[in-house]
Order: C-alpha cells, then sequence, then structure tokens
C-alpha cells in the first residue's frame, strides 16, 4: 500500500469516527459553549440582567477573594459533600451487596429504595417540616421526632434539629444522604451483577473468606464503578440547593448557604449577573479541581 | 439496524411534530402573570372582554414567581416580551426596562378626561409604578403601570387564644405588647410567628419599626450614607429583636421558617399573634374556617414617628411599549380596573381593590379581616415609593444580622456594625 | 456440629440483613404512605388528624388534580418530552461513549474532558443567554428547542457513565464482530449497546427523571400552555397563596406514578446477569 492511499484511509477512518461525536459535539456546542462563553464574558461586567453591562475588568473576582460568606459556602457543601462520600455511599454498597445475591424479596427491595430520589423536593420539604418540626402544642411535640423521642424516654434529645447552628447542616447532609443513596445503589447493584460470579466460587473453592474475597475480588472489580459514583456523588452534593431551600428556605443566618444558593443569592437577590457568573467560574473550577485530584488518585490506585 | 432506522424515523417525526410556530393573530393580547390565586378569574374576565370588545386576551400563568422573573428578565433580552406582564423585581430593574424601551409610559392615557383612570384609582396602588419629578434613576416622571389590587402587611392575633390568656383586646403599644405575650407564656401558648426564613418579611418588621423610630427622612439619610446604622436608632431597631428574643416571644426555629409554614402555625391556633399579609386571609379561610381573629398595626415602640407599615399595590400590570397591540393592552387594562371588574376580582379572589369606587362594595361582602386590613391602607409606605432604596446586598446583612440576634449568636451593636461595615464597602464602591 | 454452628452463623448474618434491608426500607415508604395519605383528606383535616389511615377518604383531590391542572395536556407532554430525550440521549451519548472508547481520532481526550468538565461546571445567569440564542434560531416556544435542551442537560454523565462500561467490554468480543464483517456502526449496535444494557437501564431511569421533573428550562423557553410538561402544572398549584395541600399531595402522587414504573420497567435489565464469560472486566 502505498503511503498516500494509506493517509487517506487513515483520514476516512478519522472522520468516520469524528460522526460518532458529531451530534454529541454540535448540540453540546450549541446548548453548553455558547452560553458557557457568554458566562465567562458576564463574569468581566457588572449588569443587572436587563441595561447596559459595564466592563469591570477582574473586579468581580477580586471580590470574591475577600468574600468571607462565599467561602464559608463552599466549606458547608464540602460537608454535606462528605457526608453523602462516606454515610451515603456506605449505605448503597451495603445495600447493593445484601441485594446481590438470592434474598427473600430483593425485588421489592430493589423497587422500595428507588423511591426517595423520585420523590419531588416538594414533598420532601414537606415531609421534613412534619418530622423535624421543633415546636409544642399544647404541651405536645408538633414535630414525628422530637415527639417520637419524648414519649420513647429521650426528652432530653429533643431539639430544633434545623434551627441550631450545630446541628441544622448535619441534618440536611443526612436527609440529602437519605434522597440520593437510591442512585448509588442502582449503579453499585450494575457493577455487582457484571461481576462474574464463579470467580466468587473458585476463590471460595481456593478457601478464601467473605472479607477476603470482598477486599480481593469485589472492591478491586468495583472501582471504575465506585469511582463514577463517587463523581456522580460529589456533584450532587456539592451542587445541592432545592433541599436546602426547601427545608430552611433563605437559610439560618449563613449557616446553610451553600455555593448554588450564594450564585442565586447574587442573581436573583441582589441582580448581580456579572458577580453571579464569576462566582460559577470559580466554583466550576473548585469542581474541576477535584474532579482532577480525583482521577490522579484513582490512576494511582489502578496501578497499585 | 432495521430497529434502528425505524426508531430514528419515528424520534425525527416526533420532534417536527411540534415543531409549528403558534403566531399571534393581530386581533388578540398576551398576558403573562404570576398570580395563581387570581388565574381562573382573570381568565374569566378575558372571556367576558371578548364577548364585550371582539378583542381576545390570552391569559398565561407562570408560577412560581422566580420563575416568572427569570422568564421576564429573559424575554425581555431575547424581545419576546408579550403585550402585557408585571415586574416583580425592585424600581432600579423597572427603571431599566424602561430605559430599554420595553414600557409604556401610561401618563397620558391616564391624565386624559380629567385624569378619569388615574383618579379611579387609590392613589397609593398607581404609585408602585410611578416615577416622580426629579427620581435618582433619571426616568421621565410619570406612571409606567397598573394597579390592579392592593395589600399590605399586619399582625394578626388569635381572639380565642388571647382570651385564654385572660387578654380582652391585644396592647397597642409595644410594652403592653410584651406583656400581654408573657400572660400568653405563662398558659403555655408560643406568642408570635412570622415566616422569618424569607428575608423580605424581616425587613418589613425592622423596617416599621425604623419609621417609627426614627422617621423616615433619616431611614433615607441612612441608605444615602448620611446617617450610620450603629446611631443609637437603629440600635434600639436592633434591639426590639433581641428585646423579643429574650422574652421568649418567637416560635422555636422563626428564622428557618417559610411563611407558608408560619401561616399554617397560626391557622391552626398553635400562635397568638402573626405578622404577615393581606393575602393570608384566604389561607387562614382554607384551612380553618372557624379561626377567630383581627387585624392590628405592629404596637408602636415610640412615640417620635408614626408607625408606617409596608402596602400599595398588590400586583401591576405593564404594557410593552414596542408591542403593536400596545392601545388594546391598554384598552384592557382601563377595563380591568373598572369598577365592576375589580368587584369582581375582589369577590372571586377575595382581595382589595385598586379601584376606589369598587372598594364600598367590596368591603359590603368581602371577609370582615380584609376589612380591618384596608383601615390600614392610610398608614402604608412601601420600598417602590421610596425616593432611594437601600443597596441590596447592605439589606442581606442587615436582614441576616438580625436572624443572628434572634437565634443569640449576635448583639445588637454587632449586628449593627456588621451591617455599617457592608455599608461603608458598598458606598465606596458607589463613589468609585 | 460444625454444620449446625454454620447455619446458625448463616441464619444471624441473614437476619441481620433483612433487618437493615427492612429498616431503610421503612424510611423509603414512609413519605410515599404520607404523600399518599394526604392526597386523601381535606384540606381541613389534613394539619388535624393524626390517625394514621383518615377516617374520611377524599376521592376527589385526584379529580379535581387532574382536571384542574389541565393533566391530560401536560401529561401527554411530558410523555412526548420524556421519549424524545431520552431516546435522544441515549443514541447520542452511547454513539459517543463508543468513539470516546474504542475509536481511536485526534482529539479524543479533549473533547472527552471538555464534557466532563460540563458536567462540573454550574451555568448560572447563562439563562438570558440561552433564550436569546434560542429565539434567534427560531426555537423559542417549540418542543424542538425544549427537547434539545433537554438533551444536553443529560448528555454528559451519560457519556461518562456509558464510556465506563464500554471500557469493560474485552476486545475479543470487538474483534470477533469485525471478522464477522462489522463496520465501526455495526460494532456499537451488536456489541457494545446490547453489553451495556444495564448501564442502559440506568441512563433511562435517570433521565426520564430529569426531564419528568423539569419545570425551570420549561417555564423559560415555552410560553403556549399547549406545550407544558406535567412539572409546570404542580408549580402552578405551589404558587398559590393558598396552597391546597391534599390536591398538591394527589398531584404528585400522579406525577410520582409513571417515574416509578419507568424505574420497574427498567429494573429487569437492570438486574440481567450476564451469562458467564460475556463480560470479565
Amino acid at each position: 500500500m502505498n503511503p498516500r492511499v494509506q493517509s487517506a484511509a487513515i483520514l476516512k477512518n478519522n472522520l468516520q469516527s469524528l460522526l460518532f461525536v458529531l451530534p454529541a459535539v454540535l448540540i453540546f456546542c450549541i446548548f453548553y459553549i455558547y452560553p458557557f462563553l457568554n458566562m465567562i464574558f458576564l463574569s468581566f461586567h457588572e449588569w443587572w440582567g436587563i441595561g447596559p453591562m459595564h466592563f469591570i475588568g477582574l473586579q468581580n473576582y477580586t471580590e470574591i477573594m475577600s468574600d468571607g460568606l462565599w467561602w464559608d459556602a463552599i466549606i458547608h457543601a464540602g460537608y454535606i459533600t462528605l457526608i453523602a462520600l462516606t454515610f451515603q455511599n456506605a449505605l448503597a454498597f451495603a445495600l447493593a451487596l445484601a441485594c446481590d445475591r438470592d434474598i427473600r424479596m430483593g425485588q421489592f427491595y430493589r423497587v422500595v429504595f428507588f423511591i426517595p430520589p423520585v420523590l419531588s423536593e416538594v414533598v420532601v420539604g414537606l415531609m421534613g417540616n412534619w418530622i423535624l418540626n421543633p415546636g409544642l402544642q399544647e404541651g405536645q411535640h408538633i414535630g414525628l421526632l422530637n415527639h417520637f423521642l419524648s414519649i420513647s424516654g429521650f426528652p432530653h434529645l429533643v431539639h430544633n434539629w434545623l434551627g441550631d447552628p450545630s446541628t441544622a447542616l448535619t441534618t440536611i447532609a443526612v436527609v440529602h444522604s437519605w434522597k440520593g443513596f437510591g442512585w448509588g445503589f442502582i449503579m453499585l447493584l450494575v457493577g455487582l451483577q457484571t461481576i462474574d460470579k464463579q470467580l466468587y466460587e473458585a476463590a471460595r473453592v481456593d478457601g478464601a473468606g467473605a472479607w477476603k474475597i470482598f477486599t480481593n475480588i469485589t472492591l478491586p472489580m468495583m472501582l471504575p464503578v465506585i469511582l463514577v459514583v463517587m463523581v456522580l456523588t460529589i456533584l450532587g452534593s456539592m451542587q445541592v440547593f432545592i433541599l436546602i431551600l426547601s427545608m430552611v428556605n433563605q437559610g439560618l443566618v449563613n449557616h446553610t448557604d451553600v455555593p448554588v444558593t450564594g450564585i442565586l443569592t447574587s442573581m436573583i437577590g441582589h441582580g448581580r449577573f456579572g458577580y453571579a457568573c464569576a462566582q460559577a467560574v470559580i466554583f466550576g473550577m473548585i469542581l474541576v479541581g477535584v474532579a482532577f485530584i480525583m482521577k490522579k488518585l484513582s490512576d494511582k490506585v489502578k496501578q497499585a | 439496524m432495521q430497529r434502528l432506522k425505524i426508531l430514528c424515523c419515528c424520534l425525527v417525526v416526533v420532534l417536527f411534530a411540534g415543531c409549528s410556530q403558534h403566531s399571534q393573530s393581530g386581533n388578540t393580547i398576551l398576558l403573562w402573570h404570576w398570580m395563581t390565586d387570581s388565574h381562573d378569574t382573570l381568565v374569566k374576565l378575558a372571556e367576558e372582554y371578548q364577548k364585550e370588545s371582539g378583542v381576545q386576551v390570552t391569559v398565561r400563568l407562570f408560577a412560581p414567581s422566580d420563575a416568572y422573573s427569570r422568564m421576564i428578565i429573559a424575554s425581555a433580552q431575547a424581545n419576546v416580551l408579550p403585550d402585557i406582564f408585571g415586574i416583580l423585581s425592585v424600581k432600579s430593574i423597572v427603571a431599566d426596562f424602561i430605559k430599554a424601551g420595553l414600557v409604556a409610559d401610561l401618563t397620558d392615557e391616564m391624565k386624559a378626561n380629567g385624569a378619569s383612570w388615574a383618579n379611579s384609582l387609590f392613589d397609593k396602588a398607581l404609585a408602585d409604578k410611578r416615577f416622580e419629578a426629579g427620581n435618582i434613576y433619571g426616568i421621565k416622571p410619570g406612571i409606567y403601570g397598573v394597579p390592579i389590587n392592593m395589600t399590605n402587611q399586619q399582625m394578626l392575633y388569635n381572639k380565642k387564644l388571647l382570651a385564654k390568656a385572660g387578654i380582652s383586646s391585644p396592647a397597642v403599644t409595644f410594652d403592653g405588647f410584651i406583656k400581654d405575650t408573657q400572660a400568653l407564656r405563662r398558659v403555655g401558648i408560643t406568642p408570635f410567628v412570622s415566616g422569618w426564613g424569607e428575608l423580605w418579611l424581616i425587613n418589613c418588621f425592622a423596617s416599621n419599626y425604623a419609621f417609627n423610630i426614627m422617621g423616615e427622612k433619616k431611614v433615607f439619610a441612612t441608605f444615602r450614607g448620611e446617617v450610620k446604622y450603629t446611631d443609637p436608632d437603629w440600635i434600639k431597631v436592633f434591639t426590639i429583636f433581641a428585646s423579643l428574643r429574650d422574652k421568649g416571644v418567637f416560635i422555636d426555629g422563626i428564622v428557618t421558617k417559610g411563611n407558608k409554614y408560619a401561616e399554617q402555625d397560626f391557622a391552626l391556633e398553635r400562635v397568638a399573634f402573626a405578622f404577615n399579609g393581606s393575602w393570608s386571609v384566604n389561607v387562614y379561610r382554607d384551612m380553618n374556617p372557624s379561626l377567630e381573629y383581627g387585624v392590628m398595626l405592629p404596637p408602636a415602640f415610640s412615640k417620635a414617628h408614626s408607625l408606617k407599615i409596608w402596602g400599595g399595590a398588590g400586583a401591576s400590570l405593564l404594557v410593552h411599549a414596542g408591542s403593536p397591540n400596545k392601545d388594546k393592552a391598554i384598552a384592557f387594562l382601563k377595563w380591568l380596573t373598572a369598577r365592576q371588574q375589580q368587584v369582581s376580582l375582589s369577590r372571586e379572589t377575595n382581595t382589595l381593590p385598586s379601584n376606589k369606587e369598587a372598594m364600598p362594595p367590596v368591603l359590603a361582602f368581602v371577609d370582615p379581616v380584609l376589612g380591618e386590613f384596608f383601615k390600614g391602607m392610610e398608614h402604608t409606605t412601601h420600598p417602590t415609593i421610596w425616593p432611594l432604596n437601600e443597596d441590596p446586598l447592605v439589606m442581606e446583612v442587615f436582614d441576616r444580622g438580625i436572624q443572628a440576634i434572634i437565634i443569640g449568636e449576635k448583639t445588637p451593636a454587632q449586628a449593627a456594625r456588621d451591617v455599617q461595615r457592608v455599608k461603608d464597602r458598598q458606598m465606596a464602591k458607589g463613589n468609585k | 456440629m460444625k454444620i449446625n454452628k454454620f447455619i446458625v452463623f448463616g441464619l444471624t448474618k441473614l437476619t441481620l440483613i433483612h433487618i437493615l434491608l427492612m429498616s431503610v426500607a421503612v424510611t423509603c415508604l414512609l413519605p410515599i404512605f404520607w404523600m399518599v395519605r394526604c392526597a386523601f383528606m381535606s384540606n381541613e383535616t389534613i394539619f388535624t388528624d393524626k390517625a394514621l389511615i383518615p377516617q374520611q377518604l377524599e376521592l376527589g383531590n385526584f379529580v379535581i388534580a387532574w382536571t384542574q391542572g389541565y393533566f391530560a395536556v401536560y401529561l401527554l407532554n411530558s410523555v412526548i418530552y420524556t421519549v424524545c430525550v431520552v431516546t435522544g440521549i441515549v443514541l447520542i451519548a452511547s454513539l459517543a461513549a463508543f468513539a470516546f472508547s474504542r475509536l481511536k481520532f485526534p482529539g479524543r481526550k479533549v473533547l472527552f474532558y471538555m464534557f466532563m468538565a460540563a458536567m462540573l461546571i454550574p451555568l448560572p445567569g447563562s439563562f438570558v443567554a440561552l433564550v436569546v440564542l434560542m429565539n434567534k434560531l427560531h426555537l423559542i416556544n417549540t418542543r424542538m428547542g425544549y427537547i434539545l435542551c433537554m438533551i444536553n442537560v443529560g448528555l454528559s454523565m451519560s457519556i461518562l457513565l456509558l464510556k465506563t462500561y464500554f471500557d469493560r467490554i474485552p476486545h475479543d468480543l470487538e474483534d470477533a464482530a469485525r471478522i464477522d464483517g462489522c463496520g465501526k456502526i455495526g460494532i456499537w449496535w451488536h456489541v457494545a449497546l446490547p453489553l451495556a444494557r444495564p448501564a442502559i437501564a440506568v441512563i433511562v431511569v435517570f433521565n426520564s427523571l430529569t426531564v419528568w421533573n423539569e419545570y425551570i428550562l420549561a417555564t423559560l423557553l415555552l410560553g403556549d400552555s399547549q406545550l407544558m410538561p406535567l412539572q409546570r402544572g404542580l408549580m402552578v398549584f405551589q404558587g398559590a397563596n393558598s396552597t391546597d395541600y391534599p390536591v398538591l399531595m394527589a398531584g404528585l402522587t400522579m406525577a410520582a406514578i409513571p417515574v416509578i414504573l419507568i424505574y420497574i420497567a427498567m429494573q429487569k435489565h437492570i438486574v440481567k446477569v450476564f451469562s458467564s464469560g460475556e463480560v470479565t472486566g
């Protein structure tokens, strides 16, 4: 084959391959890249959503750097994410492992665990008020949780869960984890199902215990899926906000602020579109940084 | 492969099936609003109007209101605003819409025929979208919006619960109010609730007392930066919240409470006093028809100045200046605010009309509590009619500071210092 | 004796597993029970009747939600949007993910990371630019515009999920298909897609849920009530000062049912166990 024909073949091959990604890239460019560039553009401006824009250079960014509340909000989101990564994912994995076997009512559990993600945030907010209401009526606790605590002999644990800065964020994180574990559960279950059961058999024949099978077979095989679940958890938890709005409205002073509520406040509350966009850029950069670190870590683990 | 091809074809067919653009004919005007409670009535009135005039009014509802605001801003940029719409943002944004040539100046229509239209409406309601001579926004003085109803925010009290605590009528002074709340607490009743998880309600309550303690001139001077938030009068405003907290007046969790939950607490007779708007009469009627309650002004703290409450137009509608149907849209709004239509709007939605002549017949049939709300209209003021507003960033720190006082994190002095720090920063930025 | 010990151990383990599963299941069922319970109550009793099963069952709320909320039109729209968006995402994302996982072409890595970064960077304020652009493209107030927008929303995550599964397909299978005369598109259709069925099922569920519950873009892009999806109808109930909670709950219950049905339908693909040897990681 002469080189020109060969390079023509490579070109044709490349073009064919590019055709596969073309629809995705096309939609992506129109509906993401264009608004994205617009956002970057806006982040250098002062703009109220209507009327003329004023170019102010990096002023929005320098303001963010000294905006203590913004960085607090990032820490709050980080805290929620940390709880989701540990508590939520551990729960999801445990439940997936339990369901990845012939177990009675397995089908039932698989459906039931998916109910929280399906529920509208409206329902969760109303439920939250029903369960966590700190009020009293005629000496009776209105909230289900406090009522339960007081009648079951733990009246000293009765607490204003969402109204106390020391417990508000944790309460939100727990509810968030409850609402989100179903996704991790499904994805991990799918991952577990694809592991060849013969591998377990072989290991068992070799005399490996349950723990050994788990660490030597299940975990390594599941690593890519676990990684995806972790990435999605970080994403979902860092960007949480509807749940917070529905549970504590505009927030408990600034103790329940997260980046997305901060961005929304800047944009809708203060009408500062430019500043909101700059906040989004910074927030995006932080998330990309986290994702990058995670990828490096996973590469290391894979090599080991 | 065959299945794939069929699938693709189906997809394309479905996609294009819905592609046809619906165009508006010349005799149709489009109205976009956010008022869920009034939607059915507006649609009914629009049908009536079509019978009378032959002009079709298409009424579209976009709820909730924050989604509506977002859509209006985006539609303004894309130049796809409807003929009639509302702007729910602060006055400076309204000014930006006017500057962009998107809002029709209705002054000439209002002033025509001896100002018959303008005179038929309550001045306080009209002021919502009116720009006075020499306004700081640089807008040509005039009227830019048509109010279709009125509202205000006051205190409500539960008669039964007060009687339980041996109170025959609620006190009108702040000290008396504190005494009432202590009597309520002695019989195990929570004294006060409001949806202070929504910052604007805190701001409204605080603003009432700021006007009462220092008068409007000093409040506006503070906005201009001439008076500091650390001024003793402002400290007094902050201290009101601290003393209410110390006396155990607030319901637990008041700072994270949404107004809907606050309304539930009052409707279900868990709380004796509430601070809420006149729309709430509908909520209370629906949730607890046997609720016996009355309306009062927030108890005055000081005799120095009169206490002002927030109120005015409940909703104002604007006409798109670039609309080819501008005149028809104006004619519809004129019809909508005429006596008869205002009476039926009030009857159906249980609200206060913006038309003066409609008020007496409405007061005859409407919920008596709403009538009590109407009496408060003479004490109303509102940020939209002030000559200038506080920077929203400063306002937020102010409201958050009050939340921090209520949960015991800050003292009034600390909160005041924090607000002033942000105020100084914003002033410095504004001068640059 | 030894066997007995094993049986006892196994039984305790099984009991513990069941206790864990059961207690989590109860917390998941509680809200749905509560939602349905509220949907059968009246506005006056909903906050006062503390009984587990309300004394009087009101069926009218479902009727009101169905008729007042223009449910029939909205429901049809929601179904159209969900079907189109999900089909679109599965096709477009799987093509792209297949290329990222299996094909070599210049810019492969850059493009892939671009999609991944998009997942991480929120776009506030860009709604203004989006509406302006859609208007220029004459896509505002059309089904097409909304569908394309929603496809974009779910694209990145679906590509990531699918690529993870495509990566696990052994190369021998691909080679075998190539020997059988399959081109790239043939391998995608005959090998990659069937093997990634569990992942596709997850994507279908995930994106159905997103589309089904979306209302912000719908409010921005669709001004015509004939085009609006279900969730918009429900938001209307919420926008009211005097919220009719039982009707809202009835609406939310009805709105949740289709998603749960989709999930149950997809479930059997999710739990499909591969015949041994087909996928070995």
